[in-house]
């Protein structure tokens, strides 16, 4: 009888390593390793032909602490994340409301609105570019007409970074209305009915119920928005390559540079992996804080 | 107090796109009393309660509460408290707060709260359950914080929609009377829109039974039962519903009428002797009686009911038999037409 307990426990056990199995080896091949790897060569210094590379723990960090430029980025993406994150959110949300509401053209509202997502990144930044454009851009041409002087939008360091947060919010304000739509409808239209009896007005309603309901959303959201933050780098590549004079220099694209312009590749992986160390801090507040205060339906 | 009827309808219609909602409704009723709305599904109940609730706005008629005009007024002005078919509890409020919640948007002081979601809870039997979300709750146990926010306000008329619905049928019974307890202590009005004549025809004072957006007939339970206005109540109202027979299966009767008979009504006797004679076509065992199912050419829904375990062959034919009186007479058109008696 136990022997049989015993061979029906085994069997159970193979069954659940075979269905881990596939993502196991998708994780560990494709994360796993590589944060491990990039780890690893963080700790050792560049090599080149008269110094071979070398066992240096912590040195490429202390330089990376030590380069200005560094320290530039780093305020860039937390001005990027900052604005980015909670503006596109709040429009994707608003947009979600009155896109949810009793419109008319919804489907249209709806498609406009998703518009931006589907555009390729590439082409949605030659189209910013097209405003952008000092002269011929639309912007300019819009600021002729009212008599207002040429402005590079791109091309000079106070307005670089803002014209990137702009294009971005464009782009993912579209995207995480979609999330907050399908949301909002699997919120039961008896629950507005039963607060409009009690003289419920719209903000409560909205405050009180929706918002709530919508926290699992909003944080899912937020995630892939931050994500998104230290993802950045193809509208670099078009718009500004992180000009002028590192105005508009993200961490991604200072990794990449670094990498394959500067050929520093021990430097990239150090910056790589405080990356990963700051995301794996948010993740792990997500799930031990924000999750254990939040309704999940 | 005013003179008229608590809330009163008149002549009320809503249509959707050119589709019948429901269409001339006219309703009153006392304060106090218990309402039914019953009819099979898509008969214009549930829209007349949203009608009445103010989540509807109707196209034609009006509608007054307590002798105040609200047909154009917002769900919130009518002072009334609705229980949802679906409870539309707030998943992510615990118990304490969805009762209160009224009360709360209501700028109700604390204190007071308190006392109400007490007394509310106290009388639902929902004491020790306030920090509970929804969710942790059984189906009885949520349809109650339902009822406790529907009367936690002490609004005078509470409507509701198909509260039973998603309880399972042993739950249903005890809750039916709690609630019609409830309605009797509290005093207060109630509309209750089923499509269960059973919970209709044991709770309400008086049922309003309704088909296609029109109301059929408006009366108590036992007047629907003992007089149909047509033939669409006839065969709604009791289980089994009335037998119809068409005058050429009977003498004595005009062309065209139908008549109506009652299973309890009808004998069987010897072969030879009876007025019809039927094929059986089934036979039930309910357990103190038992119902058997009869078919004739001219009779709809023929059935008798002998008591205990009375099992009969199928296909065998029986004579049955039924005097005059217990006959209702309904015309060409199935309205019913006053006997003699």
């Amino acid at each position: 009888m136990s022997a049989h307990a015993n061979l029906e426990r085994r069997r159970q056990a193979i069954y659940g390593w075979l269905l881990l199995t596939p993502a196991l080896v998708l994780l560990s091949v494709f994360a796993f390793y590589p944060t491990m790897s990039t780890l690893w060569s963080s700790l050792f210094s560049r090599g080149t032909r008269r110094n071979p590379v070398e066992y240096i723990g912590t040195g490429n960090y202390t330089e990376l602490f030590a380069d200005p430029t560094f320290w530039i980025v780093v305020k860039n993406n937390l001005l990027y994340a900052g604005v980015t994150i909670p503006v596109s959110m709040a429009i994707a949300l608003a947009m979600a409301l009155w896109a949810n509401g009793k419109i008319s053209a919804r489907g249209f509202v709806r498609t406009a609105y998703f518009t931006p997502t589907v555009l390729p990144m590439i082409a949605a930044a030659n189209l910013w570019l097209f405003f952008y454009t000092p002269g011929l851009g639309v912007l300019d041409q819009i600021g002729s007409v009212f008599g207002l002087p040429s402005i590079n939008w791109l091309g000079q360091p106070e307005t670089a970074l803002w014209a990137i947060i702009i294009v971005t919010i464009w782009k993912e304000a579209g995207f995480f209305m979609i999330f907050y739509l399908a949301a909002l409808q699997t919120i039961p239209e008896d629950l507005k009915e039963a607060a409009d009896i009690e003289g419920t007005s719209r903000w409560t309603y909205t405050r009180r119920i929706v918002l709530p309901l919508l926290m699992p959303t909003t944080i899912f959201i937020a995630i892939n928005a931050l994500i998104n933050s230290v993802k950045l780098i193809d509208h670099l590549f078009i718009l500004t390559k992180g000009g002028p004079s590192d105005a508009s220099k993200l961490l991604l694209y200072y990794i990449w540079e670094m990498a394959f312009a500067f050929f520093d590749a021990p430097q990239a992986a150090a910056m790589t992996i405080l990356v990963i160390g700051v995301l794996a801090i948010v993740a792990a507040a997500k799930f031990l804080y924000l999750d254990k205060r939040t309704h999940y339906q | 107090m005013t003179t008229g009827p608590f809330v009163a309808i008149k002549d009320v219609a809503k249509r959707w796109n050119g589709q019948l909602g429901v269409e001339g409704i006219t309703l009153d009723i006392p304060e106090g009393s218990f309402t039914a709305l019953l009819g099979p599904s898509g008969c214009g109940k549930s829209t007349t309660l949203r009608l009445l609730a103010g989540l509807e706005l109707p196209d034609e008629g009006k509608i007054f509460i307590d002798g105040k005009d609200v047909t154009t007024s917002a769900a919130s002005d009518r002072n009334l408290s609705m229980v949802f078919q679906s409870y539309a509890l707030f998943p992510h409020l615990s118990v304490a707060e969805n009762v209160v919640f009224g009360l709360k948007v209501r700028r109700v002081p604390k204190l007071e709260r308190q006392k109400k979601l007490h007394r509310a809870l106290e009388i639902t039997g929902l004491l020790g359950y306030e920090d509970r979300k929804p969710g942790e709750l059984s189906g009885g146990q949520r349809q109650r914080v339902a009822l406790a926010r529907a009367i936690v306000a002490g609004q005078r008329l509470c409507l509701m929609d198909e509260p039973l619905s998603n309880l399972d049928a042993k739950l249903r019974n005890s809750v039916r009377k709690d609630i019609k307890k409830l309605q009797r202590d509290l005093g207060i009005t109630v509309v209750y829109v089923t499509h269960d004549q059973t919970e209709a025809m044991s709770m309400a004072d008086t049922v309003v039974l309704m088909k296609d957006g029109h109301i059929q007939q408006v009366g108590p339970p036992e007047e629907l039962y003992n007089k149909p206005n047509n033939t669409f109540v006839a065969e709604f109202v009791g289980a089994p519903a009335m037998a119809l027979i068409s005058s050429d299966g009977l003498s004595g009767f005009e062309a065209g009428q139908r008549l109506g008979i009652r299973a309890e009504n009808i004998q069987i006797v010897p072969k030879g002797e009876g007025r019809l004679t039927c094929t059986i076509t089934e036979s039930e065992f309910l357990g103190s009686e038992t119902l058997i199912g009869l078919d004739h050419a001219h009779a709809t829904g023929l059935c008798v009911l002998k008591s205990g375990m009375a099992l009969m062959p199928e296909g065998d034919t029986i004579d049955i038999t039924f005097t005059d009186e217990h006959l209702h007479v309904f015309d060409a058109s199935g309205q019913r037409i006053a006997t003699q008696t």
